[in-house]
C-alpha cells in the first residue's frame, strides 16, 4: 500500500518535471540583468522595461524559431559582486539563452569572468571607456571614438575652444576616457597648462569651489570648454551651480557624455540651455523608426511624459540584432549566434543602419546636441554616415597596436598587430 | 505714402520668413541682415536669443510664443507685436539656435541697444563688448561716449576703451593714460590685459619695450593681484561656511536623537529624504506659487518627518532601549525599507524641485567675488534653525524635560516626568529637523531615493567630531569641517580632500574620544 503510494507520487513528480522541462524547451529565455534597487536603479529600471517591451513585441510577431520568448528578470541591486552571482544564476539555474544587462563599467567587469567561464552571451547597452572586447559580450553603446573624440573635435573646430577642463567622477570610465582625451588633445598641440583635470567623488553635491575654479580657468581670454564625464546624479548640483554663478553656455560650454533626456527630466533645465551632450541618439531626432519607437514606449510604460534615451536605443538595436542572428543561425546556441551576429545590420532609430562589426562593436552615427528649455536635446552637429566603434583606443600607447577581431583567422579580442600575437587574456 | 518705419518692418517680415527653412549653418547671414534693420528687428532678435521664437505651422508666420496657463502658448507677431490667439504646442514649431548664434545675437543686441534710453540696458550692452573689444566696437563706443551722460555707463565705456588702447595702441601717452583708468579694476579682462603687457617671450626677454609702461603696469598688476588674493580668501571662507551650514543642518537633528538621546539612528538620512520629498509634494500641490511653496514646505516637512520619526520610535526603537547594536541594525533596516518605499511610490527617478527665482543667481559684490543666493540663504537658515532649537531646549518645559531625561532617566521618572512621552517627542523633534534639512537640500542637490545615504556619514561625522550630546559642538564641528574641506580642495582635489578630512577626524577621535566639546560632570555617564 505504502509502496504504491510512493510509486504514484514518484511518477507524478517525474511527469511534472518532464512537463516542466518540455515547457521550458518551448520558450527561449531572455535574461535581464539590470539593477532595480540601489543607486543605479534610476538609470537601469528604464532599460529593464525596454527589454520587456521588446520581448512582448517579438512575441506578438510570433516569437523566434517558432518558440515564445520569456523574460527572466533579476535584481543585482547596484551591488557589483552581486552582478556576477546573478549572472551565474541566470545561466546555470535559469538556463537563459542571452542576457541584456549592466550599466556601470564596474558591473560589466564583474560579470566578465563568469560569462566567459560559462560561455554565456551578454549585450551591454551603455557608452563606455573601451579597452575591452570579449567573445561573449556585444557592446551596443558607444566606444570613446564614437562619443568623446568627436565631441572634442566639435569643441575645437566649431566652437574654437582652446582651453579644456576635463571634469569627471572618480571611477574607471571617466579616468580612462580622460586619459584618452588628454593624449588626444596633447597630440593635437594643446599645451599642458591649457588642460585642467578634476575628479570628484560619486554623488558630489558641493560644486562651489570647483565651479569657481573653472570660472577662473576660463577667464584668461581664451575660449574655454568643459568636457564632462560626471556621472548621473552629481550633474544636477553641478549645472545648478554653473547657473547660479552666472556661467552661461556661451561663456563656457559644457559637453556631457552621461547626461541624456532621462537625467534631464529630473531637473529644471532653464539654466542648462545651450550646454551640450554627445550621444548616438536623441529623442528629438526625426525619423519614422524613432516616431514609432517613442509611441510604442509611451504606450508600453503608460506614461505620455516618459522620455527615451541613448542606452534605450542601444538596447533596441542589440535586441533586434540578436533576434536576427538567432533566426540566421537557426539556434540559440551561443557560439553559433556569436558568429551569426557579426555583419548583422538593422535600422537604428536615427534613420541610418547599424552594423555589428567583427570587434563586437557597432557602427553608429555621432550626434552633438544642445539642451533645450523643455529638457529635449536638439542636434546641432552630426557625423557624415556612421563611425565604427574602436575597441582599443589609438591614442593610448598601451593599446595603440591592439585590435579586436572575432572572425577567423584572428579570432581574438586583443590581437597585437605588431607582434601578430593574441595575448590570450580575454578581458 | 509709406513711412520709413513700415519699410523696415516689411524688410524684417521678409527676412524673418526665411528663418524656418534655414539650417543652423545658413542662419547667421540672415540674422546679420536682420541687424541692419535696427530697432525694428530687436524684439525678434531678443526672442530668438531667449529661445521664444516659433513659427506657426498653419501660415508660416514667425511668432514670439510664451507658455501661458496649461498647455496653451500665447502668441505675439514677432514683427508687428500684435497679439494673436493662443494655440497648443502642436500648432507651432520652434526655431532652434545654437551657441554660435547665441553669441552672435548677444553681440548684435548689444550693438543695437547701445543707443537705448535705459542706462541699465546701455551698461549691459557695453559690458558685453568689454570682453571682446575690436576696432569696430571701439568706434561704436567712442561714438556712444560723446552722447553718454550716465556716470556708471561712462566708466565702463572708458574702461573698455582703456583695455583696448593698452594692448593695441602705439601711442605711449594714451597707454599710460589707459593704465591710470584701469587702475584697481577687478574685471578679469583687465588682469588679462596687464599680464599680456608684462609677458615675456620664451627666452625670458620682456615683450614690452617701454620701461615706463612696464613699471606702471607692474604696479597696477600687483595691486590688482593683492585684491584678487584677498577676495579669493573671502570666497574660500564663504564656501567653507556654506558647506559647514549644510553639515550643521543635517547634523542638528542627529545631535538630538544620537547626541542627546543616545539612539544610533541609521534612518536619519531617510528622514532628510522624506523632508526633501515634502518640498516636492508641496510644490506639486501649488503649481502656481512656486516662489512661496518652499516656505510652506518647511513646516510640512517638519511635521511629516517628525511623525515618521515618532512612529519609528514608538514601534521599534522603544523596544530596543539600551541595546545599541540592535538599534543600529533595526534602524538600518528601516532606512532600506523607507528607500524602497519611496522608489515604489515615486519611481526610482529623481524628482524635480524648481528653485524659486529668489533662490537662484548670485549677489555680485564685484566682478570676481559673488555669493550665490541659495547658499547664502541656507547659511542664514541653518543658523536660525540652530538658534530656535537652542531656545526650545533651554527655555521651554519640553526642553527642560528632555535635558532631565537625558541626564538621569531614573531620577526624572521619579519626579514625575513621563519619560516615554518625552522620548517620543525628542525623537520627533530631531526627525523633524532632519526633514527641514531635507527641504534645504532640495535646493542644492537631487531629490531621489538615495538622497539620505549621501549625507548619513557626514552627519555622524559632525556629531561625533563636535562631541556627542553637545549642540554647540555640532555647530563648531560642522563649520570647521566645512572650512577645512574647502581649504584643502584647491590643492588636493575634491576626492583627496574628503579622505584627508576623514583621516584627520579618525586621528582626532583616537586622541580625544569624546570629541571637541566633551560633556563634563555627571551628564557624561
Amino acid at each position: 500500500m505504502k509502496f504504491r503510494q510512493l510509486l504514484t507520487a514518484t511518477t507524478a513528480t517525474f511527469s511534472l518535471l518532464l512537463s516542466l522541462s518540455t515547457l521550458a524547451a518551448d520558450t527561449i529565455k531572455v535574461g535581464v540583468l539590470h539593477s532595480l534597487s540601489g543607486t543605479m536603479a534610476i538609470s537601469e529600471t528604464t532599460l529593464k522595461d525596454t527589454v520587456l517591451m521588446m520581448v512582448e513585441e517579438q512575441n506578438k510577431k510570433g516569437g523566434l524559431l517558432g518558440k515564445k520568448l520569456e523574460a527572466v528578470v533579476v535584481d543585482p541591486a547596484s551591488n557589483w559582486p552581486l552582478f556576477a552571482e546573478k549572472t551565474r544564476e541566470l545561466i546555470t539555474k535559469e538556463k537563459v539563452d542571452v542576457i541584456f544587462g549592466c550599466w556601470t563599467s564596474v558591473s560589466r567587469k564583474s560579470v566578465l569572468p563568469v560569462i566567459e567561464e560559462l560561455n554565456g552571451l551578454l549585450f551591454y547597452p551603455v557608452q563606455y571607456e573601451g579597452e575591452e572586447s570579449s567573445k561573449n559580450v556585444f557592446y551596443t553603446g558607444a566606444a570613446p571614438n564614437q562619443q568623446a573624440i568627436p565631441a572634442v573635435d566639435y569643441f575645437a573646430n566649431e566652437m574654437g575652444v582652446e582651453r579644456w577642463v576635463l571634469a569627471g567622477t572618480d571611477y574607471v570610465y571617466p579616468r580612462t576616457t580622460n586619459k584618452i582625451l588628454e593624449a588626444y588633445l596633447r597630440a593635437n598641440g594643446v599645451a599642458k597648462e591649457d588642460i585642467m583635470i578634476s575628479y570628484t567623488p560619486f554623488g558630489h553635491s558641493d560644486w562651489q569651489g570647483i565651479v569657481a575654479d573653472i570660472k577662473k580657468f576660463g577667464s584668461t581670454g581664451k575660449k574655454t570648454g568643459v568636457v564632462s564625464t560626471i556621472n548621473g546624479d552629481a550633474n544636477v548640483p553641478f549645472y545648478k551651480e554653473l547657473g547660479n554663478q552666472g556661467i552661461s553656455a556661451e561663456d563656457i560650454p559644457v559637453v556631457a557624455f552621461s547626461v541624456g533626456e532621462e537625467e534631464l527630466s529630473g531637473l529644471d533645465t532653464k539654466p542648462l540651455v545651450g550646454h551640450l551632450a554627445a550621444w548616438n541618439y536623441f529623442q528629438s531626432v526625426e525619423s519614422d523608426e524613432n516616431t514609432a519607437f517613442i509611441s510604442k514606449w509611451k504606450k508600453f510604460i503608460k506614461d505620455s511624459k516618459r522620455v527615451t534615451n541613448d542606452p534605450m536605443e542601444a538596447t533596441y538595436i542589440g535586441f533586434n540584432m540578436w533576434a536576427q542572428a538567432v533566426e540566421k543561425a537557426g539556434t540559440t546556441d551561443v557560439d553559433s549566434v556569436e558568429q551569426a551576429m557579426i555583419g548583422i545590420t538593422t535600422p537604428n532609430l536615427t534613420g541610418g543602419i547599424a552594423v555589428m562589426n567583427a570587434n563586437h562593436h557597432l557602427s553608429k552615427p555621432v550626434l552633438i546636441g544642445e539642451i533645450q528649455a523643455d529638457g529635449q536635446i536638439e542636434t546641432v552637429w552630426e557625423t557624415f554616415g556612421t563611425v565604427i566603434g574602436d575597441a582599443w583606443s589609438d591614442f593610448l600607447p598601451s593599446s595603440k597596436s591592439l585590435i579586436a577581431d572575432w572572425t577567423a583567422p584572428v579570432s581574438c579580442g586583443n590581437f597585437n598587430t605588431e607582434t601578430a600575437k593574441c595575448s590570450g587574456q580575454n578581458f | 505714402m509709406v513711412s520709413a518705419g513700415e519699410v523696415t518692418h516689411g524688410e524684417v517680415r521678409e527676412l524673418s520668413q526665411r528663418l524656418p527653412s534655414a539650417k543652423l549653418r545658413t542662419l547667421p547671414p540672415i540674422v546679420e541682415q536682420l541687424e541692419q534693420c535696427g530697432e525694428a528687428a530687436l524684439p525678434l532678435l531678443q526672442a530668438m536669443l531667449k529661445g521664444d521664437l516659433w513659427v506657426r505651422r498653419s501660415d508660416k508666420l514667425i511668432v514670439i510664443a510664451e507658455r501661458g496657463k496649461g498647455a496653451e502658448f500665447t502668441l505675439v507677431d514677432a514683427v508687428s507685436g500684435v497679439q494673436l490667439p493662443s494655440v497648443t504646442k502642436k500648432k507651432i514649431k520652434k526655431i532652434v539656435i545654437n551657441n554660435r548664434l547665441r553669441v552672435q545675437l548677444r553681440d548684435m543686441i548689444a550693438r543695437v541697444t547701445l543707443a537705448s534710453e535705459d542706462p541699465v540696458i546701455r551698461e549691459s550692452a557695453v559690458r558685453n563688448m568689454l570682453n571682446k573689444m575690436s576696432a569696430d566696437n571701439v568706434a561704436l563706443l567712442a561714438k556712444a561716449r560723446l552722447t553718454e551722460n550716465d556716470r556708471q555707463v561712462l566708466a565702463v565705456i572708458d574702461l573698455s576703451l582703456a583695455v583696448y588702447a593698452l594692448n593695441h595702441s602705439t601711442d605711449r601717452s594714451l597707454r599710460l593714460n589707459a593704465l591710470d583708468v584701469i587702475d584697481g579694476s577687478l574685471e578679469p579682462v583687465v588682469a588679462n590685459a596687464l599680464s599680456a603687457v608684462l609677458a615675456a617671450d620664451s627666452s625670458g626677454v620682456d615683450l614690452e619695450k617701454d620701461a615706463d609702461v612696464r613699471l606702471k603696469a607692474q604696479q597696477a598688476f600687483s595691486k590688482i593681484q593683492r585684491r584678487i588674493d584677498f577676495y579669493e580668501l573671502l570666497e574660500q571662507i564663504f564656501y567653507g561656511l556654506s558647506l559647514g551650514s549644510v553639515l550643521l543642518l543635517i547634523a542638528t537633528g542627529l545631535a538630538i536623537t544620537f547626541g542627546v538621546m543616545g539612539v544610533i539612528n541609521m534612518a536619519h538620512g531617510e528622514l532628510i529624504m522624506i523632508g526633501a520629498y515634502c518640498a516636492y509634494m508641496v510644490q506639486l500641490l501649488m503649481p502656481n506659487s512656486i516662489e512661496y511653496s518652499i516656505l510652506l514646505a518647511i513646516p510640512c516637512a517638519f511635521v511629516v518627518s517628525g511623525s515618521v520619526g515618532i512612529l519609528i520610535q514608538r514601534c521599534v526603537i522603544r523596544h530596543l532601549h539600551g541595546r545599541p547594536l540592535e538599534t543600529l541594525l533595526a534602524t538600518f533596516g528601516i532606512s532600506l525599507i523607507l528607500q524602497q518605499a519611496v522608489r515604489s511610490i515615486f519611481s526610482p527617478l529623481n524628482r524635480q524641485v524648481i528653485s524659486p527665482s529668489w533662490l537662484s543667481g548670485s549677489l555680485e559684490i564685484n566682478p570676481i567675488f559673488s555669493l550665490t543666493y541659495n547658499r547664502l540663504y541656507i547659511l542664514v537658515f541653518a543658523l536660525i534653525v540652530f538658534s530656535v532649537l537652542q531656545l526650545v531646549l533651554k527655555r521651554t518645559s519640553l526642553g527642560l524635560h528632555v535635558r532631565a531625561v537625558s541626564q538621569n532617566r531614573g531620577m526624572a521618572k521619579a519626579i514625575g516626568i513621563r519619560t516615554e512621552r518625552v522620548d517620543a517627542l525628542t525623537f520627533g523633534l530631531g526627525s523633524g529637523i532632519a526633514g527641514i534639512a531635507g527641504v534645504a537640500l532640495s535646493q542644492l542637490t537631487n531629490v531621489g531615493p538615495n538622497l539620505g545615504q549621501a549625507y548619513i556619514i557626514d552627519s555622524f561625522m559632525v556629531v561625533v567630531f563636535g562631541g556627542v550630546g553637545n549642540l554647540w559642538g555640532t555647530l563648531v564641528g560642522g563649520f570647521s569641517l566645512g572650512i577645512a574641506n574647502k581649504f584643502l580642495e584647491p590643492t588636493t582635489g575634491a576626492v583627496l580632500a574628503n579622505i584627508i578630512v576623514l583621516v584627520g577626524i579618525i586621528l582626532f577621535i583616537q586622541k580625544r574620544p569624546s570629541g571637541l566639546f566633551p560633556q563634563k560632570g555627571r551628564a557624561a555617564e
